[in-house]
């Protein structure tokens, strides 16, 4: 067991570093320099000047990154160009955001994808079978910020029931945070709901056929003990640990979501850097969610290992 | 429970309610940097707004105001600006304002590393504290635009006290003297003001807090308008005024830009120039501006909100040369002088950004110019890259827009002026430089109306910009809100504002 | 990837089926007899016939313009009404099949000439090649998607060719990990060992023997993957990197019309019903192609 968790964390190195390669070189590489956009209307060539010097833009890359790499290990992730924040900071604050809406997501995500997994498990080839596809599936086949801007027309302009856009903390106000959350939280949901879907139909329909689901059967347990105390039981490790690793896909997803509907996570952060070209913030950023769904991936493995025996000869 | 008691509970409730009253304001994008010296957007001049007061202001009618400065003298030579100071007036942490703060504010402007405003305040050579209360700005040449550039951030007043204390990071924690005070910022959620209470003007202001939140999507910003989360927006889609003005449930305003919306196009800036015969040839120019109907345009792309123009300030504005109308469209002329050229079908690359707003303009142009003979070819790029590549050169025909300055030479000296910074077309004129600096330097509106006159004529010669539009700034509100005033710089001014 | 025991009970009918008939016979009746998988495929083929014929089905040019019907209702000319500059939103539908479906197709092409051969070294040379490759898997994996297609296609530059490249070199690394994953159950097969006993050479043995048996996980995971794509399209389209003015896609068309849902619903409704259609007929076929090609999923 040691062994197999050394053999991981070692593992984990190239990975990281393979990342901070990546998305270094994807940043650096944008056409466009950091410093004429961040020099603003005015383009003072004074400025331009100053800034090239600051971001060591006239160094070639290695070197660049050299001095990136030196400031990470050192637990400097540098400074927004923008608005001259840190990057930890901006990344502290904007965690509990992002948490919050991955969590209600996850949430909202398992509660409508393992029900109808199950039930396009069990009933399969039937009528509710078929309905449970469609209505985890159509999360994933809207775009979501369509999907988004659809039900903000509908919630908070002609119903009024929601909040627009817009964020505040629940140690603030649970009540409005929750409102301000739910649709987004929905919106990305649905679409990880699809996913998981997918694998708790798959675990289910593997354990359905087991020798143990025979014998349960056949000691004349009806189909919805079977079904609910003893597959449901053994599927539900493998989709959750699954499910751990959507967390990437939650990520992506969000990037989207959070510019619609102005929720000040990490996925907006992103984008408006990107666009920005505040390297610093992408790059810091980036690093982190990576080395966070690496973590995740390991712990998920290590969960797997512990539960199959077979694995861990 | 004693009715008196129950009464007085009522009164104190009701008084607490309508004191603490926030406003609400949507902002189309995430200010920047929250430093007068270092900020270069846009949306963060409408923050500061509320928060920093300036030496003077503009009013609706572009008229230079008091504000920090009560009066102002020049010298007889126009070289010395001299400044009397509103007396009492204190920064947010207490400290005095006088002539000492101007003089450090001034420098700092001109000196802090990366400052945007250096450029700005670059005939300033020096300032005098002439006693406590009276300031004097000394120029290298009499420079006429000095009032309005001090009605912006250059003129924008920080106490020495925490910016010395601050030296790298003001931004963060700024302390002016404006209306409301520094609370708090989270990047991208919101930046929130409480009232100062000793502000000089304390009689106007209405609301005991501001908060300015970024949405920027504008049907989701108008979304959060009408659901009653906002209570002000700006830059409302034109897309969106027919049905607000049809509900009737929200308030309305509008009032045209100090800046413009145009196409520059390389005639000099790179030996692309000389490639393409738009850059080649003025009279494929002239063919390209003939084959478009401003009017037109302003129709299908803008949704009528904005006022054709064919110059760098718009038509209503005193310094718009008359003698250089709004040319009508005329198809016919420019096929005529696209043979006369030698070139039928002309095609070049038109560089765009990637909001909806460029790429209707662009397609509305590619499809009128079609009709002449054009072949434009719309080449969709990210603006951080366009500016690279205009600033390079690599580019034929450029849309591009300008939000605006009060003085008329904020929209022309960076452009026209041979090698400044913005002068993307490469045009390059001795007497277009010798016009410029004649305009910044004499001080009477009549003659340098005269000047534009004749450089109006010049620009509108060879083209190297095709100015198309001015954009109308758009802001919807609360129909409770009273006191709006409609300013042309597009910003939102809380004195007087009222719920 | 399952932790838990799993026996294959042969149920009696599947055995009279059995004889006589391929696997890959018995896998297209079982996709046939999945109707929710067969409404997809319809799906799909009309999208594919209307993108193939589009010029003799549109009735208007997509890019002809018209100032005095900007924005017009539905009627008998513009039977889904007209866009913000006067164009015929059923034409712009109609061609802007052709965008989407490329989106999805070319880019998935893409991932899988990439991903696939990648995947084959990984899993069959192993070692530190594999070694290496596994970790800058890992690591583009790491990366979420969309942050790495916005960020390639920044880079390369706003155009629907170039969000295609961006969309399937991030969607790459999930093939080369299914590839990779297959061929190193498939490797230690009894009949790949034969084959290596025989004496054939290394590539013969991977192309001839191996790659074909992987396949099937692959069909079902690109099916799928063609579904992501489009979805892709759409939200780089959101941030102005997709398909370029003036031409059509339904990506391009949805962000344009979310600013005018309130005045004119029909630019928004017709292409966003086109891509959930198409999108959820991808998955619908990828789910059932699962079931059909899964011996496991009887």
């Amino acid at each position: 067991m040691t062994q197999y968790l050394a053999k991981r964390l070692a593992a984990i190195l190239p990975t990281i570093f393979f990342v901070t390669v990546i998305i270094f070189t994807l940043q650096q590489l944008l056409p466009g320099d950091a410093a004429t956009i961040m020099a603003g209307e005015n383009q003072d060539p004074n400025v331009i000047a100053y800034l090239r010097q600051k971001l060591h833009l006239d160094e070639p890359i290695p070197v660049r990154y050299g001095y990136w790499i030196w400031g990470v290990l050192h637990g400097d992730l540098g400074e927004s160009l923008r608005i001259q924040e840190p990057v930890l900071g901006l990344i502290l604050q904007k965690l509990p955001v992002t948490l919050e809406l991955a969590a209600m997501a996850m949430l909202i995500a398992l509660v409508i994808g393992i029900p109808a997994g199950i039930v396009s498990a069990t009933a399969k080839d039937s009528v509710w079978d078929y309905a449970a596809n469609v209505v985890a599936l159509w999360g994933l086949s809207t775009p979501n910020f369509w999907l988004g801007i659809l039900m903000i027309l509908l919630f908070s302009v002609q119903l009024g029931w929601l909040p627009a856009s817009g964020y505040v903390s629940p140690f603030e106000d649970l009540q409005g945070n929750l409102a301000a959350m739910i649709m987004p939280a929905f919106v990305l949901g649905n679409a990880i709901a699809a996913l998981l879907m997918r694998h708790t139909r798959s675990a289910m329909l593997q354990v359905l056929n087991a020798d143990y689901v025979r014998t349960a059967r056949a000691k004349g347990l009806d189909e919805r003990t079977v079904v609910l105390k003893h597959a449901l039981r053994n599927a539900l490790t493998p989709i959750i640990t699954l499910g751990a690793l959507e967390f990437g896909t939650l990520l992506s997803g969000a990037v989207l979501t959070e510019q619609v509907f102005s929720i000040p996570g990490f996925g907006k952060l992103i984008v408006d850097a990107v666009f920005n070209r505040d390297y610093a913030v992408v790059q810091g950023v980036v690093l982190f969610t990576s080395t966070v769904y690496i973590v995740l991936n390991l712990l998920a493995d290590l969960a797997y290992f512990l539960v199959n025996p077979r694995m861990r000869g | 429970m004693n009715r008196k008691f129950v009464m007085a509970l009522g009164l104190a409730l009701a008084a607490s309610a309508s004191m603490a009253q926030t406003l609400r304001i949507g902002l189309a994008e995430d200010p920047d940097v929250l430093d007068p010296s270092l900020a270069r957007s846009f949306v963060g001049r409408i923050v500061f707004a509320s928060l920093c007061d300036k030496l003077v202001d503009i009013d609706e009618k572009l008229n230079i105001v008091p504000q920090l400065a009560t009066s102002w003298q020049w010298s007889a030579d126009n070289k010395a600006l001299t400044m009397k100071l509103r007396p009492g007036v204190t920064f947010h942490d207490g400290e005095k304002f006088d002539a000492a703060a101007v003089k450090y504010n001034i420098e700092r402007h001109k000196t802090i590393a990366g400052s945007n405003r250096r450029g700005e305040l670059l005939p300033v050579s020096s300032v005098d504290v002439v006693d406590d209360m009276t300031v004097r700005l000394n120029l290298s040449a009499p420079f006429s635009p000095l009032l309005t550039v001090l009605a912006d951030r250059a003129g924008m007043m920080v106490s020495p006290k925490a910016a010395q204390a601050n030296p790298t990071n003001f931004g963060a924690k700024p302390v002016c003297s404006g209306p409301f005070k520094f609370v708090e910022r989270i990047a991208q959620d919101k930046i929130t003001l409480e009232r100062y209470a000793n502000y000089w003007d304390k009689a106007n202001i209405h609301f005991d807090k501001v908060t300015f939140q970024p949405v920027v999507d504008s049907t989701v910003r108008l979304a959060n308008l009408k659901s009653g989360q906002l209570d002000f927006i700006e830059r409302v889609a034109p897309s969106d005024v027919a049905a607000i003005k049809k509900e009737g449930k929200l308030g309305l305003a509008r009032i045209t830009e100090l800046g413009y919306q145009g196409i520059t196009i390389n005639t000099g800036k790179s030996d692309l120039a000389q490639k393409n015969p738009l850059g080649r040839d003025p009279r494929v120019r002239e063919a390209f501006e003939l084959s478009l109907d401003r009017a037109g345009i302003v129709k299908v792309a803008m949704d009528g909100e904005a006022e054709p123009g064919n110059q760098w300030v718009s038509p209503g504005n005193a310094f718009y040369a008359k003698n250089v109308p709004i040319p009508k469209r005329d198809v016919a002329r420019a096929k005529q002088l696209l043979k006369e050229a030698g070139v039928p079908n002309p095609s070049f690359t038109l560089m765009t950004g990637t909001t909806s707003d460029a790429q209707r303009l662009a397609q509305v142009v590619q499809a009128m110019a079609k009709d002449a003979g054009f072949d434009v070819k719309i080449q969709s790029t990210e603006f951080a890259t366009s500016l690279n590549l205009a600033d390079k050169g690599q580019f034929e025909a450029y849309v591009l827009a300008w939000s605006g300055r009060a003085d008329p030479d904020g929209n022309l000296f960076s452009f026209h002026g041979c090698k400044q910074p913005l002068n993307y077309s490469g045009e390059c004129r001795a007497n277009w430089d010798e016009l410029l600096n004649r305009s910044r330097a004499t001080l009477d509106p009549k003659e340098r109306i005269k000047i534009f006159a004749t450089l109006a004529a010049e620009i509108e010669k060879e083209r190297p910009i095709i100015y198309l539009y001015h954009r109308n700034w758009l802001w919807a509100f609360n129909k409770k809100l009273t006191g709006m005033r409609t300013v042309p710089d597009g910003l939102i001014r809380v004195q007087g504002l009222k719920m | 990837m399952s932790a838990v025991n799993s026996v294959r009970p042969e149920p009696v009918e599947g055995l009279l089926e059995s004889r006589g008939t391929t696997p890959g016979r018995r896998a297209w009746r079982r996709l046939l007899r999945r109707r929710s998988a067969m409404l997809g495929l319809v799906i799909v083929i009309f999208f594919v016939l209307m993108a193939i014929f589009a010029p003799m089905v549109a009735p208007h040019d997509p890019v002809a313009t018209s100032w005095s019907a900007v924005r017009s209702a539905p009627s008998a000319e513009y039977l889904f009404g007209t866009d913000e500059i006067g164009r015929d939103v059923l034409s712009r539908v109609i061609w802007g099949s052709r965008a989407s479906l490329l989106a999805g197709l070319v880019s998935v092409c893409i991932s899988m000439a990439l991903g696939v051969p990648i995947g084959l070294v990984a899993g069959y040379v192993g070692g530190w090649a594999d070694g290496l490759i596994s970790r800058f898997t890992d690591a583009m994996l790491a990366v979420p998607f969309l942050i790495l297609a916005i960020a390639l296609a920044a880079f390369l530059g706003p155009s629907l060719t170039n969000a295609m490249i961006a969309i399937g070199v991030s969607a790459t690394p999930v093939f080369i990990r299914l590839t990779r994953a297959q061929v190193l159950a498939v490797k230690v097969e009894d009949f790949v060992e034969a084959a290596r006993a025989v004496g054939n050479p290394h590539w013969r043995i991977a192309l001839r023997h191996i790659l074909p048996n992987v396949l099937p996980p692959l069909i079902v995971q690109a099916t799928l993957a063609i579904a992501a794509a489009v979805i892709a399209e759409a939200s780089l389209s959101f941030l102005g990197l997709g398909q370029q003015p003036p031409a059509p896609s339904w990506g391009s068309m949805l962000n344009t019309a979310k600013n005018f849902v309130d005045q004119a619903p029909w630019m928004a409704i017709w292409p966003g019903l086109s891509i959930f259609l198409l999108v959820l007929s991808f998955n619908l076929l990828g789910d059932g192609l699962r079931d059909a090609l899964d011996p496991r999923h009887r």
